[in-house]
C-alpha cells in the first residue's frame, strides 16, 4: 500500500517512536482499551483516491446539480463576489490559523475581526458587535436568550411572522428547550406584556417590502422589553439603521456581502447590540489593548462571558465563529465603500423595479401588498404557482419561488443582465400563452 | 520586519473605490437620501479605500499570523492536522447552487451529504447523521435536544438533568443549560478516569443521560466505558459522545460500538478542514438507529439551510482521500506521536498521570520551574509565549481545570518526526532557561509582532470597534 | 497571607458582612480578592432584588475566570456600589473599603451561621 501523502511517517520513523515510547507495537497503544471494542473488519469506505481521482469524483458529482439563473433570495441571495476574497482568503496564515487564542502570532485575525466588528457596528448604528455567530437564523436565536437574559424574570419572546421561514425554524428549535416561551404572530406588538422580554421583528420582510417601523421601539420600552431587528447587511448600507430605529439588538447574515450562495453555507451571522447589553451579547468579541512597548494590538476580550469560563452560567455555548466568512466580509466591504454599496444596492433597485413592471405587463401576475422594495418582491400569479415554478425551473430559471400566501417571490441583484432578466420575462410569456392566457 | 499597524479605516480617503457595479437594468428613480422615513440620510461609516490598498492591507495582515501551514499547533484537543490542498480547489464545483433549490436540481449535492452520511456512519457505528449543525458546540446542542426529543416521544417528562464529567469542556454545561437540561458534575478518580462507583449514586429517573469524552480531555481511554453505558442505560438514560478526541480512535474504535447513542463529530478537527482563524467548521450529529425518528424531528432545524455545506464538501474530499486503507494508520499514528512526545519530556515537565495516553496528554507544570530565592516560578504561561519564540504555537493551556499548570499536547497524525524531535528539542530548552534564566520566559516573546498585551485593561475598559482620532 | 479585617462576620464562601442596624453591608475578602487576580468586572444586581442566603446574587469577572458571589444573608438589595462600574479595582486595592452591595435584613438570625473573623483566619491560614 502506498504512502498517504500526508501521513509523513516511514516504517523506520514509527519504529524509532515505538522504542522511545517502550512498545512494540501499535496495537499495544490501545491496550488499555477493552479489546472487544476494536474494530476488527474493513472499513465500508471506498479504496484510498488519489487527488486526480477525488477531483474527478466531485467533478461528477457537481455536474448531477442544475446550474440555474437564479432570481431567488429568501435568505440567500447571488451577489456577485469580487475575486480580491477569495485570493486573499485563500492566504494560508487566515485560512489554517486557529482561534487567536495567543494574540502575539494572531494579530491578523484579531485585527480583520475588530474590522468586521466595527463595520457592522456603521451598518447597525449601534455600540458593540461581535465576531460573527454560525448564521442569521442561529443569530436570532441567540439574540432571543440574550433578551431572556438582560431582563430579570421574563421569559417570553415575541416574533414576527415577517421573518423569514428559515429564521423562524430556528428560532422556535431553539425556543423549545430554552426555558423561553416563544410566539410568532402577524402583529407582535399587540401581545406586549409585562412577560416580555424581547420582541424580533423585520427590518425587511420576507416578501422583500421594506418595514415601516415607526413606533416600534417606543411600544417595546413602554412594555419594559427589548427591541430586536432582523436585517440584511447590504440593504443597511441604504436603509434606516437599527439603532435610528430605537432597536437595542440588530442581527442578520452577513452572506449577502459576497459570500457564494454554495448550497446554503458556510455563511455568518452578526449580532449588535447596544452598550448596556455588552456583556450578555455571546460569542467571540475582540478589543483593542496596548502591549509593553506601547504598541496598539487586538486580543479576545470579555472571555468571561464565554462557556469555557462560565459553562452553564453563561448566555450561550457557543465557542467558535465563522472567522473566515467575518473575513470575506469585511473584504467586501473594504473594497465597496459607501458609495459601492449605495450603487449595489441602487443596481438591485432599478433591476428588480424593472423585473416587476414587465412581469405585470404580461397579464400572468397581481400585484401584491403595497410597499416599497430593494430586490425581492411577491407577485400573485394567475395560476398554479408550483407549476410556474417548474416550467420556469424546466427553462433554467431559479424564479418565482411559491411563498406560504400562494404568492411567487422574485429577487434581482446586480448579477442579474438585462439579457437574463429579459429571458426570464420571455419564458413567462412563453408560459402565459401555452397556458392560453 | 516592522510591525504593520494600520486598521483599513485608517487607509480611507475619501472618494477612493476598490470596486465597480453595474449599474442594474431600467429607469425607475432610485429613492435612496431622500429623506423619506426608511432611508438612511448619511452614508455608513464604511472605509473608501482602493483594490490595491484592500489587498496590501490584507496581505500584511496575514502576515502578522500563524497558521498550520507555516508551523506546528501542539494544541490539545484542536486536532491541528495537515489540511489538504485539493479539498481547497472542490468547495467552488457547488458555488452557484442556491439551498432552496427544487430537489431535482441539486442531485450531487444530495448526493455528496448521503456519501458524506455514509462515510460517518462507517467510521463511527452511527447509523444516521444530520448536517445542520455550524460548529462541535453547534452539534452537541443539536444532540442534546435529540435526547429530549426521544424522551418526550416515549412519554417521558421527567428527565431533566444531565451527567457531565468535572474534566468535561466548558461547553458541555454551557450547551446543557441551552437546552433545559441540569448538569450533574461527576468527580474523575485520581487516575483521570470516570469511575463507575461515583457514576452509581447520581442515576435515577430524572438522568437525561451522560455526556463523555472519549478519550478524555486528560487524553484518557475512559476504559470503564462498557459499564458506564450499562449503568446509564440501566437507568434509561442515553449516552452522548462528544467528538472533539475522536481523532486517535479513527480506524481503530467506533463510539456507536462502545454503546454511544448520539455524537457530534468536528468536521475542522478530525476531518482536516482548515480553521479559518476559528471557523468556519461543521458540527454533524450522528445517532444510533433506536434514536432515528427524534434525529428526524432535529435535523434542518438547527441552522437556516444545509448546514456549512463548503465545508462537508472539504471533509467529503478529505475522506476519499484517506480510503478504507489509510484510515486504519490514523488514529494509531496520531497516538503514537502524542506518546512520543510525552516520553521524551517526562524528565523535564510534571506527568500527573503516567499512562499510554491516545492523541494527547497533559503536563502539569515544570518539575524544575526555577522558583527558590525569591525568584518567582516560570508558569505555564510562560512556557507557551516562550515557545512562541522559537516558531511553535503553544500547547492547550489551562485546561482541564484539574491541574493548576496545564499544558495539553496534541501533535496529530501530520507532523513529521523531525518535527516533533524539534518541538521536544525547544520544550527541552525553554525548561533550562526557566532555572537559568528565567527572564526570558517571564518577559516572551520576544521575536512576534507585539509582546504580552495588558489584557486586564482591554477588559475594564473595552475598545471594541473603531472609533475615529477627533 | 492574606489580610483578614477584624469586627467582621465571614461566610464559607469568602463574603463579608458589616452590619449597619438592619442593613448589611457585604464585600469579599482579601484571600478572595487574591485568588481572583486583577478583576475586570463586577456583575452586581438591582437595587430592590431579592437575595437569598447561599444563593449567588452577581460575579466577579477577570481576564480569565469567573466567581460567582453569594448571599451570606437573605434580604432585599437597597444599593449597590457603583463606584465599582468603572473601577473593579477597587476590590484588589482595598477589599474591605470596596463594599459591593447593601442589602435590608429580613432575618437577623440568619448571622449565626457566618464565621467570625478569627474562624475565618483560622480557614484561610491567615
Amino acid at each position: 500500500m502506498a504512502q498517504l501523502p500526508f501521513f509523513p511517517h516511514t516504517q523506520e520513523d514509527v519504529a524509532r517512536m515505538l522504542e522511545r515510547v517502550g512498545l512494540s507495537s501499535l496495537q499495544e497503544l490501545y491496550s488499555d482499551v477493552p479489546q472487544e471494542f476494536l474494530y476488527r473488519g474493513e472499513y465500508d469506505l471506498p479504496s484510498a483516491l488519489s487527488e486526480s481521482e477525488v477531483k474527478a469524483s466531485l467533478e461528477a458529482l457537481a455536474a448531477r446539480n442544475r446550474k440555474l439563473t437564479v432570481f431567488v433570495g429568501q435568505g440567500a441571495y447571488d451577489h456577485y463576489t469580487p475575486s480580491v476574497i477569495p485570493a486573499l482568503c485563500a492566504r494560508s496564515e487566515f485560512l489554517t490559523a486557529y482561534t487567536p487564542y495567543q494574540c502575539e502570532i494572531s494579530q491578523g485575525t484579531l485585527r480583520y475581526i475588530f474590522e468586521f466588528q466595527s463595520m457592522i457596528c456603521a451598518l447597525t448604528g449601534l455600540d458593540v458587535a461581535n465576531a460573527s455567530v454560525y448564521d442569521g437564523a442561529t443569530a436570532a436565536a441567540e439574540a432571543a436568550r440574550m433578551c431572556v437574559a438582560s431582563t430579570r424574570k421574563r421569559n417570553r419572546i415575541l416574533a414576527s411572522e415577517g421573518l423569514l421561514p428559515c429564521v423562524r425554524k430556528v428560532l422556535e428549535a431553539y425556543a423549545r428547550y430554552g426555558g423561553y416561551e416563544l410566539l410568532v404572530s402577524d402583529h407582535p406588538l399587540d401581545a406586549l406584556d409585562a412577560s416580555v422580554a424581547g420582541v424580533i421583528l423585520p427590518s425587511i420582510d420576507r416578501s422583500g417590502a421594506i418595514v415601516d417601523l415607526e413606533g416600534a421601539a417606543d411600544a417595546v420600552h413602554a412594555a419594559g422589553a427589548l427591541l430586536v431587528l432582523y436585517c440584511d447587511p447590504s440593504a443597511l448600507a441604504v436603509l434606516r439603521s437599527p439603532a435610528d430605529w430605537g432597536a437595542d439588538i440588530a442581527i442578520g447574515d452577513a452572506q449577502p456581502l459576497g459570500m457564494p450562495l454554495s448550497y446554503g453555507g458556510p455563511y455568518a451571522g452578526f449580532m449588535a447590540c447596544r452598550e448596556a447589553l455588552m456583556r450578555k451579547l455571546p460569542g467571540r468579541i475582540v478589543g483593542q489593548a496596548r502591549d509593553a512597548q506601547g504598541h496598539r494590538c487586538f486580543v479576545l476580550t470579555l472571555q468571561a462571558r464565554e462557556q469555557h469560563i462560565r459553562r452553564e452560567k453563561a448566555t450561550s455555548n457557543i465557542c467558535s465563529n465563522e472567522s473566515l466568512m467575518a473575513l470575506w466580509a469585511t473584504i467586501y466591504l473594504s473594497l465597496m465603500g459607501p458609495e459601492g454599496m449605495k450603487e449595489l444596492n441602487a443596481a438591485c433597485y432599478r433591476s428588480s423595479h424593472y423585473l416587476r413592471e414587465r412581469l405585470l405587463s404580461t397579464g400572468l401576475f397581481e400585484a401584491a401588498e403595497p410597499g416599497d422594495f430593494i430586490k425581492e418582491f411577491v407577485l400573485r400569479p394567475r395560476t398554479d404557482a408550483s407549476r410556474l415554478h417548474k416550467y420556469l425551473l424546466d427553462k433554467g430559471f431559479f424564479a418565482a419561488l411559491p411563498t406560504a400566501e400562494g404568492g411567487v417571490s422574485f429577487c434581482v441583484t446586480e448579477r442579474r443582465t438585462k439579457e437574463e432578466i429579459d429571458a426570464l420575462v420571455s419564458a413567462v410569456e412563453q408560459y402565459a400563452k401555452e397556458e392560453g392566457r | 520586519m516592522s510591525y504593520y499597524e494600520k486598521l483599513i479605516f485608517e487607509l480611507s480617503k475619501p472618494g477612493r473605490r476598490g470596486a465597480a457595479v453595474p449599474s442594474g437594468t431600467g429607469e425607475v428613480k432610485v429613492p435612496f437620501g431622500d429623506g423619506a422615513k426608511c432611508w438612511r440620510s448619511e452614508a455608513p461609516a464604511l472605509p473608501e479605500v482602493s483594490e490595491p490598498d484592500v489587498v496590501r492591507h490584507y496581505t500584511r495582515l496575514s502576515q502578522l499570523n500563524f497558521g498550520v501551514d507555516g508551523g506546528f499547533y501542539p494544541l490539545g484537543s484542536c486536532t491541528m492536522k495537515y489540511n489538504p490542498k485539493v479539498c481547497e480547489d472542490v468547495p467552488a464545483l457547488f458555488a452557484g447552487l442556491h439551498p432552496l433549490q427544487d430537489e431535482e436540481t441539486t442531485a450531487g449535492a444530495r448526493e455528496l451529504l448521503s456519501g458524506a452520511e455514509r462515510f460517518l456512519c462507517a467510521l463511527t457505528g452511527m447509523k444516521h447523521f444530520t448536517f445542520s449543525p455550524c460548529a462541535g458546540a453547534h452539534g452537541e446542542l443539536t444532540g442534546l435536544m435529540i435526547i429530549r426529543r426521544y424522551h418526550e416521544m416515549r412519554g417521558d417528562t421527567a428527565r431533566t438533568r444531565i451527567l457531565v464529567p468535572d474534566s468535561a469542556h466548558g461547553t458541555n454545561p454551557a450547551s446543557a443549560a441551552i437546552c433545559g437540561l441540569e448538569p450533574v458534575t461527576v468527580p474523575s478518580g485520581p487516575d483521570g478516569l470516570v469511575d463507575p462507583e461515583a457514576l452509581r449514586p447520581l442515576l435515577g429517573p430524572d438522568i437525561a443521560g451522560i455526556m463523555l469524552t472519549n478519550p478524555n480531555t486528560l487524553g484518557l481511554f475512559e476504559k470503564h466505558i462498557k459499564e458506564i453505558a450499562e449503568l446509564v442505560h440501566g437507568c434509561g438514560g442515553l449516552l452522548y459522545y462528544d467528538g472533539a478526541n475522536l481523532n486517535p480512535l479513527v480506524g481503530v474504535l467506533r463510539p456507536g460500538d462502545m454503546g454511544f447513542d448520539v455524537m457530534h463529530v468536528n468536521l475542522h478537527k478530525t476531518f482536516s478542514t482548515p480553521h479559518g482563524g476559528g471557523g468556519p467548521g461543521s458540527g454533524p450529529v450522528g445517532v444510533c438507529e433506536a434514536l432515528k425518528d427524534a434525529l428526524a424531528q432535529v435535523d434542518g432545524k438547527v441552522s437556516a439551510f444545509h448546514g456549512n455545506f463548503g465545508v462537508i464538501v472539504r471533509a467529503y474530499a478529505y475522506i476519499l482521500m484517506l480510503g478504507r486503507e489509510h484510515v486504519k494508520e490514523l488514529g494509531p499514528f496520531a497516538t503514537l506521536a502524542a506518546n512520543y512526545i510525552k516520553e521524551s519530556l517526562r524528565d523535564k515537565f510534571k506527568l500527573p498521570i503516567d499512562s499510554v495516553c491516545k492523541h494527547e496528554f497533559v503536563f502539569d507544570g515544570l518539575i524544575d520551574d526555577g522558583g527558590r530565592d525569591g525568584v518567582p516560578a516560570a508558569t505555564t504561561l510562560d512556557v507557551a509565549k516562550r515557545m512562541l519564540d522559537y516558531g511553535f504555537h503553544a500547547p492547550t493551556i489551562y485546561f482541564p481545570l484539574l491541574f493548576h499548570q496545564s499544558m495539553m499536547i496534541e501533535p496529530t497524525e501530520t507532523e513529521s518526526l523531525e518535527t516533533l524531535d524539534e518541538c521536544i528539542a525547544v520544550l527541552r530548552k525553554i525548561a533550562d532557561e526557566a532555572v537559568a534564566d528565567p527572564s526570558l520566559l517571564k518577559s516572551a516573546p520576544h521575536n512576534t509582532p507585539i509582546g504580552r498585551p495588558d489584557e486586564t485593561e482591554a477588559a475594564r475598559h473595552p475598545i471594541l470597534k473603531f472609533a475615529a482620532e477627533a | 497571607m492574606s489580610i483578614v479585617k477584624e469586627g467582621l462576620l465571614y461566610s464559607e464562601s469568602h463574603e463579608w458582612v458589616r452590619m449597619d442596624g438592619d442593613v448589611a453591608i457585604i464585600g469579599v475578602s482579601d484571600f478572595a480578592q487574591s485568588e481572583m487576580g486583577d478583576i475586570t468586572y463586577v456583575d452586581m444586581p438591582d437595587e430592590g432584588d431579592a437575595v437569598e442566603q447561599g444563593e449567588d446574587f452577581g460575579a466577579l469577572e477577570s481576564v480569565k475566570a469567573s466567581s460567582e458571589l453569594y448571599a451570606p444573608v437573605s434580604g432585599t438589595v437597597i444599593a449597590c456600589n457603583t463606584e465599582l462600574e468603572d473601577a473593579p479595582e477597587l476590590i484588589n486595592k482595598d477589599p474591605y473599603a470596596a463594599w459591593i452591595i447593601k442589602v435590608q435584613v429580613s432575618d437577623k438570625a440568619q448571622l449565626a451561621a457566618l464565621m467570625s473573623a478569627a474562624a475565618y483566619a483560622q480557614k484561610v491560614g491567615a
